[in-house]
């Protein structure tokens, strides 16, 4: 452990009122910095990077986890953490992205602890349930003295590692509407290309959405990415190109040319740009292909 | 811990003393303690008054020490400080070249250098102490790969940048050629592999009443950190003591580096007078601790037109790092197998281990040979491809029986397994229905694709099977084990059971048990009724390091020899055969309360065959060889570049199982090792520094990257070990590279020639074999 | 300096309370404040799993988790698992298949599939989920093998007769064996660890 962990100190709020009082009143000095499940913190900590001495301890603020199921649009908690998201049965049914991408998110002692608010807040490129927020045109409910105010999740984040929050802020909850899932009979993707099978980091992940319609033309169709820009994005040329296109082969290898327009992969310590470039456009195609076998003709 | 407290299985084992105890799956020696937590490895230590240290290092890989700063805003009160001023003796780090400083004194010769200590009674002190200390450093152009240590523009090892040049001839390589009816050659590379040890690195050192010194922490050799403090303090033997804490794994990761961090625990022990931990992070151990060799291995064979081996030539580079450190040996002993388990009249073979300015490469389960025999069989699933027969055809018509000569010129005598170990593994594996299995649906999905018929959930997979035979010396190589002199003792502790007396250590391989067993058959005693004493040199006699597969083997045949003479004396005593159990207690402390202490010693004699020449690297390189065959399949993701290992199958000649559970755990752990070295596990650099020394990016298997492992053990005993018994604890880490390779091959009809075969890899190369059919 | 917190918990079935700074790790709290070194630590960022204890029943990595936010909480250890110097059924399968090699990942491990089987009770966990509930505890000795071998042959032991037989098929040659004798004894101590 490379910081003083000594010399941090924790306020512990008695409730959501008094934790955004104290997150106000820290603004005018030191600001105090939102801790959920801990689980990002730790990690720059014993790297000896400090992201500030006081820390705002979220942790139990009950009426900050669970999930409603409010006909049909889910409201989750912040706090909620992602070993309770991927066995949520209204998760599992309204959401099976997010609950497969809460499941990939560090190994089962990480999803005991980490958030989904957490997640959002760390704004990490490569957190792992950003993707699928992006797909299912999430919003998030941010909280402060002043009230509640509602954030599409699609513009949230301003850029690498920087979100659309007041200082005085915190993430209150986040909601998937129900027409986040899209048209009846749109399917769902995600997939997670990290660094091992379990436990990983995400070197390209790709949630989606897809439905042909009646006409024999794709009536509905959302694509984000995570890791391929600094931001995780949603994929609007590419699916500028399959909105209205009758599925083939052809479509799916235009929508792929149109993605690498969309996305702005690095190389870093986990991979290279040029694996990342076709690694997208490679799921982009498995998306396809498995929402309707004629993308692949 | 080989600690000597009576095992919660004693009434159990009592039980079965009718049962032998060599063989027989006895409870892990100290796994109580291990279980329930109460085993104590270094860092749960602490001692009265104890400070922590911390190291300051180097951030460049190569330059002058200009200044070294202490932040004057700074609060040093209690802050002790050492650099290599303060060393009373010698400024090395004794290894086999002594050319490696304990700290930098005026070149920095890789990043991550140590330069300067401190210590302070409190952790979060001594942490930010050593943020404080400001090094100023004038940088050199540094030399950062095998190509340009070898083009020697930059010197920095005598005038060529070779540590050490091995050369290996047998017959006549360019007759060999002329007659061979097909040569193939090929280049292979393979990276730094982190030995990973769950346990980091952590020493404590004291001052002794004596005026000596005593350390203890994670090791696996103490006499070899007894040596270095020698040199470093300036000390007598008697006055340097080194003793053994439970040890978390070490791979041959705390073979040497013990030296470096024991002695800078024992420099500030040695300035403070006070007892001083210093335990690394994860960020240090990796960042500055050893690594497997890197090496670029070029292989030409010639073949009959029936496959067998006419000629093979072999070029052998391993970046060393910057001090020689380990790397003469550990090259030395790659070359020695570079040529595969294979027959083959006419062999040359040059190997060179060259100078860098990265952290020096170590000893690392396996010592050179993964990487060669990831090369060679690499190379010989390549010539079956161009020979149009099956891989394991191929190894059959080679691979090496009783009555082979070996390139060293070694009569292979007794003990060969390989041929067993293949077709025990192609039978257990199906190897040629699989084969043609895998080769038949691969081929279907590719024209399912291209008909635009989708598979579930839209994959792309490809499966394939891939095999590799490898071979492994066991022991020291060469006239190593005669010039070691290992000593082991065996006595009659107070309450009349035995005693076990070496400085082997148990570091989770299973020694302490084994030790008991051997000791315990002979004696006619459970295994349980063994002590075996804390490696702890005031205690111990020198029975050699903890490496090189020889612990079983040569201090096992050891003790046996002991156990032996120990029972003869007790029954001389008492004119009539032990009984065993109640009845030998009995007799010992009879033997005790009459004639006094008891200690039987027996030191290493070679046997009277054996040859070697260090000049010419000609003669008997090791008593014996242990040999394996691994199977491996594998599931590669077309869209990904990732491959999925689904199942090993591997055989492995070890002798005799001494204990059936321990050695199969030693193969599956190596196996999983080879899998990460083949597969996942590449040290990432930048501007000469590890750039992902963290676990979160260097990456190891987890249990779902583990496949299932299947062990079958094949004994073909070895006259020279105790009970048949030979080395095992690395050859498990030869095979796997080699089978993968070939495996994704055969799943792929892409070959790679570089590990470890990472999805960037992988995914470039399947690219660049569609563009250029 | 920030002023040290009382913090009030339980640990392995007893209250403790230690004067310690909010943001100091769970971990350092139990191996040093409260003496339980069995709590290891691997690699300080949630990878390994070495630091793995309960949490409220929770598998958690200690490593990652603020004094602070232990305030109140049932917390069990390595240490907790069995009562007195008696194994429970789970270690003494670690102990005689093989589970264990040099120890330090073995607490958080046993931890964990602690856990696990207080998640499958009544039936015997495959061995895909058991690697993947194992998935973030890293061990380089083992291959995992034995590990997951360990796990299932306790599970089958806890479950008595009935489940071995219908689990008998994965048993391997080299599992641990003379398990009847042992399970009822080890069923009430199983129970006791799972708490």
């Amino acid at each position: 452990m490379r910081a003083a962990l000594s010399t941090l100190e924790v306020a512990r709020p008695r409730d959501v009122r008094h934790a955004l009082a104290l997150l106000h009143e820290s603004v005018a000095g030191e600001r105090l910095v939102p801790l959920a499940g801990g689980t990002d913190l730790y990690v720059s900590l014993n790297a000896g990077v400090v992201p500030g001495r006081r820390f705002l301890d979220l942790g139990g603020l009950s009426a900050l986890r669970g999930v409603r199921d409010d006909r049909g649009a889910l409201e989750i908690g912040a706090l909620t953490t992602f070993a309770a998201l991927r066995e949520h049965p209204a998760v599992r049914r309204r959401a099976p992205a997010l609950a497969a991408a809460a499941a990939t998110i560090g190994a089962w002692q990480v999803q005991c602890r980490a958030t989904l608010g957490g997640n959002i807040g760390n704004a990490s490129p490569a957190g792992d349930s950003l993707p699928v927020l992006l797909a299912h045109e999430a919003i998030v409910r941010l909280l402060s003295v002043r009230g509640a105010r509602d954030v599409a999740f699609r513009e949230l984040f301003r850029g690498y590692k920087d979100l659309a929050l007041e200082p005085d802020e915190i993430i209150g909850s986040i909601t998937l509407p129900a027409s986040g899932r899209g048209p009846a009979g749109a399917r769902p993707f995600f997939r997670k290309v990290g660094t091992r099978r379990a436990q990983a980091i995400a070197k390209v992940s790709l949630a989606g959405l897809l439905r042909v319609g009646r006409d024999g033309r794709v009536d509905a169709v959302r694509v984000a990415l995570g890791s391929v820009a600094p931001v995780p994005v949603r994929a609007a040329r590419a699916e500028r190109v399959l909105f209205g296109a009758r599925p083939s082969a052809a479509v799916a290898c235009a929508a792929r040319a149109a993605l690498l327009e969309d996305v702005s992969p690095i190389d870093d310590i986990r991979s290279d740009r040029e694996y990342r470039e076709r690694v997208a456009g490679n799921l982009l195609e498995q998306f396809l292909r498995s929402s309707d076998a004629r993308f692949a003709r | 811990m080989p600690r000597a407290t009576q095992s919660p299985f004693a009434r159990q084992a009592a039980s079965a003393t009718l049962r032998p105890a060599v063989g027989a799956s006895v409870p892990k020696h100290e796994g109580h303690d291990k279980v329930t937590g109460r085993a104590l490895f270094v860092d749960d230590i602490r001692l009265p008054d104890m400070l922590h240290g911390r190291t300051v290092r180097s951030s460049v890989p190569r330059g002058l020490i200009r200044r070294v700063e202490f932040d004057p805003a700074f609060d040093w009160r209690g802050v002790v400080i050492a650099d290599h001023r303060d060393i009373p003796g010698a400024n090395v780090v004794a290894h086999i070249l002594e050319d490696q400083p304990l700290l930098a004194a005026r070149e920095i010769r890789h990043a991550d250098e140590a330069i300067v200590l401190v210590a302070h009674a409190d952790p979060e002190r001594a942490e930010a102490a050593r943020q404080a200390v400001r090094v100023e450093v004038e940088p050199l152009e540094p030399v950062l790969t095998v190509e340009d240590a070898l083009a020697a523009r930059v010197k920095l090892f005598g005038e060529d940048n070779v540590f050490k040049e091995v050369r290996i001839a047998r017959g006549d390589l360019a007759a060999g050629f002329a007659a061979a009816a097909l040569v193939v050659e090929g280049v292979y590379h393979s990276g730094h592999q982190e030995q990973l040890y769950l346990e980091n690195n952590g020493m404590i050192a004291e001052r002794s009443a004596d005026g000596g010194i005593v350390v203890r922490g994670s090791m696996q050799c103490p006499y070899y950190v007894h040596h270095a403090l020698q040199l470093l303090l300036g000390l007598p033997p008697e006055k340097v003591r080194v003793i053994q804490t439970v040890t978390g794994g070490g791979f041959g990761g705390k073979e040497d580096y013990p030296s470096m961090i024991g002695g800078h625990a024992a420099l500030l022990a040695w300035k403070s007078g006070r007892p001083v931990k210093i335990v690394y992070d994860r960020l240090e151990d990796i960042a500055a601790t050893t690594k497997r060799h890197p090496a670029r291995i070029h292989v030409r064979t010639g073949h009959a037109r029936d496959g067998s081996l006419v000629a093979c030539e072999v070029d052998v580079v391993m970046d060393g790092g910057a001090y020689s450190t380990m790397s003469p040996v550990v090259l030395s002993r790659g070359a020695i197998h570079a040529a595969g388990a294979y027959r083959c009249p006419n062999v040359s073979i040059r190997a060179r281990a060259v100078a860098t300015n990265t952290p020096p490469n170590g000893a690392f389960r396996g010592f050179g040979v993964p990487q060669t025999q990831f090369a060679v069989e690499s190379h010989m699933d390549r010539v079956a491809a161009r020979l149009g027969l099956d891989p394991l055809e191929l190894r059959r018509r080679n691979a090496y029986v009783v009555g082979d000569v070996t390139p060293t010129g070694q009569l292979l005598r007794e003990s060969v397994g390989a041929l067993e170990t293949l077709e025990r593994t192609a039978v257990r594996v199906h190897w040629s229905e699989k084969r043609r299995r895998y080769a038949r649906e691969n081929a279907a999905a590719a024209r399912a694709e291209a008909a635009g018929r989708v598979a579930p959930g839209g994959r792309r997979l490809r499966r394939g099977i891939g095999l590799a035979l490898s071979w492994h010396g066991a022991g020291f190589t060469g006239s190593g084990e005669k010039s070691l002199q290992s000593l082991a003792a065996l006595e009659l502790a107070p309450d009349g059971r035995p005693r076990v007396l070496v400085a082997n250590t148990e570091i989770g391989q299973g020694a302490a048990t084994v030790f008991s067993q051997v000791v315990g058959e002979r004696l006619g005693l459970p295994p349980t009724e063994v002590w075996i004493e804390t490696p702890d040199t005031d205690r111990v006699p020198n029975s050699g390091p903890t490496v090189a597969s020889r612990t079983t083997m040569i201090v096992g045949g050891l003790l046996e020899q002991c156990a032996r003479a120990l029972r003869e004396r007790l029954e001389l005593f008492a004119e009539r055969p032990l009984q065993g159990g109640a009845d030998f207690r009995q007799v010992a402390k009879r033997f005790l309360a009459r004639r006094g202490p008891l200690r039987v010693e027996r030191r290493y004699q070679q046997p009277s065959h054996m040859e070697w020449s260090d000049e010419t690297n000609r003669g008997d390189a090791y008593g014996c060889f242990s040999y394996a065959t691994l199977a491996v399949e594998v599931e590669v993701d077309l869209d990904t570049g990732e491959v999925r290992v689904l199942h090993v199958t591997t055989a492995q000649d070890v002798g005799k199982a001494i204990h059936p559970v321990l050695v199969t755990g030693q193969i599956q752990g190596g196996t999983l090792q080879g899998l990460g070295y083949a597969l996942l596990e590449e040290v990432r650099w930048k501007d000469g520094r590890v750039w992902n020394h963290q676990l979160t990016n260097y990456v190891i298997p987890t249990a779902v990257d583990a496949p299932p492992i299947d062990v079958l053990i094949v004994e073909c005993p070895y006259s020279g070990g105790p009970f048949g018994a030979k080395g095992v604890g690395e050859l498990p880490m030869d095979v796997p590279a080699g089978a993968v390779v070939s495996a994704i091959a055969h799943a792929t009809g892409v070959r790679l020639d570089e590990i470890p075969i990472t999805p960037e890899r992988l995914l470039r190369a399947l690219a660049r074999a569609r563009e250029t059919p | 300096m920030s002023p040290l917190v009382t913090l009030s918990f339980t640990l392995n079935g007893r209250r403790r309370r230690v004067r310690v700074p909010p943001m100091k790790r769970l971990l350092d709290v139990l191996r040093e404040d409260c003496g339980l070194t069995g709590t290891k630590e691997g690699c300080g960022e949630g990878e390994c799993g070495a630091c793995t204890v309960l949490l409220n029943g929770l598998a958690v990595n200690s490593c990652l988790v603020p004094a602070a936010q232990a305030e109140g909480a049932r917390v069990v250890t390595v240490e907790g698992l069995a009562r007195g110097r008696g194994l429970t059924v789970l270690q003494r399968a670690f102990v005689e298949g093989g589970g264990t090699q040099c120890g330090l990942c073995t607490p958080g491990i046993l931890v964990t599939a602690q856990a696990l089987l207080a998640r499958t009770k009544g039936r015997v966990p495959g061995e895909d989920e058991v690697r993947w509930a194992l998935a973030g505890n890293l061990c380089r000795c083992t291959g995992y093998q034995k590990i997951v071998d360990s796990v299932r042959a306790a599970a089958r032991a806890r479950n008595g007769r009935k489940d071995s037989a219908r689990a008998g098929a994965g048993v391997r040659a080299d599992a641990p064996k003379k398990r009847r004798s042992s399970t009822g004894a080890a069923r009430t101590r199983a129970k006791a660890g799972a708490r």
